[in-house]
């Protein structure tokens, strides 16, 4: 039997530390915590880090510096406190985002809710009423998966897969949501649409949104959505979280 | 990557020169200015206006003149390098594509290539050709979740040959073995977690995926593996139907040889040596002169001065 946390190698390309076997809201905060810590270290072995759900990565080279040794130096930061109940790092961002929920633009906001137990009402002031944490990026470049959503809110994938989900779509499922990057095929159902681009290749920060930001989304109607469109805007509003 | 390494130290330049890459297919370029070249990776059948030129060795491709790249004859993916490389807008610090997040263009028939300055350097040099293309073993490292498949699973993934699907891109490859498939009953679903070039990821199906350069940055598919930075051109370059095998060693000895191997890629430059143009080819022939130095068959042939 496993115990957590635990360092791994992830190849000869970095070292994984894992909070929980499964998904929880503890660990990846203590993942984000953890990440933080070791940044503001400033180790020069690690040219980079991420986190994912429940872990923290650390590119090094295991070619130039062996496990054994970055694995002491990551066991004697995590020796130093319990991390799932670690404050996040300061400086993260609350992001508001306006996003059109149910209607032709997110066609599958009464099937979700309906999946949740709720009416449509009901589905956009949970989905609007709770702040959400960027739990991690992935799978897409800058795409944030979202939570937690209350219990009721464990909608399983959808057996089969919507074929063109658009960017800066919302779609639910397994108590998250997820803000699509790009447009993508999908098990998840689409509840609403913004004109958010986590992905911005020409822009200084190409990724807007890291593990720990918080997003609240706000329900606008169809026709402003299109406005902000027209503008080449997405009506985002950042605010740095102290 | 072995073919860019290669390519630089026939062109007797850094690695971080641009560089184009082909796959199965190449096509017409013309030169408009004079440029040396080199062709590595792959092998495909080259011309330079009409006459067949070495693969793994660097041309002068003169003002006006057309280089022709046919069909791949071995392997995958092959690379064109130029002298001074490839010099279009960097986006994000690289002037690598990743297609399916729409960074970089495909090349297009029509296309300008802006070519960076060359400081020039010889032409005229080859290596010898690698043994990469046709599959054979690859070496492999355990990686966070090996062990989260059973003992009998990993003797069966490195006891299996394995053939190279048809099904690939520069996100990953697939590997197809006879039997039930590699997957671990218990770990159908686990925790999506963070992706590194190289990793083998048995998907649903039980058969492996070999992610690479454009992988995804994490996944829930379990990872049996990852394969040697150094071994990843063997996957890579495979053709169709090539049979490959997976061998585990230790992280320490999987940092051993790859530390050994990139001083070989780094050293690339003293193994290339002066093409020898075959007298057969040579249209040229008469152009040279060749009865320099006759010797009589009957003469002593030096008089050095003893006895």
């Amino acid at each position: 039997m496993t115990t957590f946390p635990i360092i791994r190698s992830v190849g000869l390309s970095g070292v994984l530390v894992s909070f929980a076997p499964t998904a929880t809201d503890a660990a990846n905060r203590a993942a984000i915590a953890f990440r933080g810590a070791v940044d503001a270290l400033d180790l020069p072995q690690i040219e980079e880090s991420s986190s994912t759900l429940v872990s923290a990565f650390f590119r090094v080279d295991l070619v130039a510096y062996r496990f054994d040794a970055m694995r002491a130096a990551l066991a004697e930061v995590l020796a130093e406190r319990d991390w799932c109940d670690a404050p996040l790092p300061a400086g993260r961002t609350l992001w508001t985002v306006p996003a059109v929920f149910g209607g032709a633009l997110a066609p599958q906001l009464e099937e979700a809710a309906e999946a949740a137990g709720l009416s449509a009402a009901e589905a956009v002031a949970d989905l609007t009423g709770t702040r959400l944490r960027v739990l991690t990026i992935g799978f897409a470049p800058g795409q944030p998966y979202l939570g937690t959503l209350a219990p009721h809110w464990n909608i399983p994938r959808q057996v089969g897969l919507s074929p063109n989900v658009p960017q800066g779509a919302l779609v639910a499922a397994v108590q998250q949501m997820c803000l699509f990057a790009k447009e993508t095929p999908t098990g998840w159902r689409h509840v609403g649409q913004s004109a958010f681009r986590c992905f911005q290749p020409e822009a200084e920060n190409p990724f807007p949104l890291s593990p720990g930001d918080e997003v609240q989304f706000t329900s606008i109607s169809a026709a402003e959505l299109a406005r902000l469109q027209a503008h080449g805007t997405d009506g985002a509003v950042r605010q740095v979280l102290e | 990557m072995r073919a860019v390494a290669e390519n630089a130290a026939l062109l007797g330049q850094s690695a971080d020169h641009a560089l184009l890459e082909m796959v199965g297919l190449g096509g017409v370029f013309e030169a408009s200015e004079t440029m040396r070249i080199a062709l590595t990776g792959a092998a495909m059948a080259a011309s330079i206006d009409g006459r067949a030129v070495v693969w793994d060795a660097s041309h002068t491709l003169p003002t006006g003149a057309r280089l022709e790249l046919g069909a791949v004859r071995e392997g995958t993916y092959a690379y064109l390098g130029i002298g001074g490389g490839i010099t279009t807008e960097r986006v994000m610090g690289a002037r690598a594509t990743h297609q399916s997040t729409g960074l970089g263009a495909l090349v297009m028939a029509g296309d300008l290539l802006p070519v960076g300055t060359d400081p020039g350097g010889a032409v005229g040099w080859s290596l010898p050709r690698d043994q990469r293309f046709a599959g054979g073993t690859v070496r492999m490292v355990p990686s966070m979740q090996t062990h989260d498949f059973s003992k009998e699973i990993r003797d069966c993934f490195e006891a299996a040959t394995f053939r190279r699907d048809p099904r690939a891109n520069r996100q990953g490859v697939r590997f197809e073995a006879d039997g039930a498939g590699f997957s671990n009953p218990d770990q159908l679903s686990v925790v999506s977690e963070v992706i590194v070039p190289g990793d083998i990821q048995i998907a649903g199906d039980g058969q492996p995926f070999v992610l690479l350069a454009e992988s995804q940055t994490t996944g829930g598919y379990p990872r049996i593996g990852t394969v040697l930075p150094c071994d990843l051109p063997r996957v890579v370059q495979a053709p169709a139907g090539a049979a490959l095998r997976f061998a585990f060693v230790t992280l320490e000895e999987g940092a051993e040889i790859e530390a050994r191997a990139r001083k070989t890629w780094a050293g690339l430059r003293k193994a290339a040596t002066p093409l020898v143009r075959n007298p057969l080819e040579m249209q040229d022939l008469l152009s040279y002169r060749l009865t320099d130095g006759a010797i009589s068959a009957f003469d002593v042939p030096l008089d050095t001065g003893e006895e």
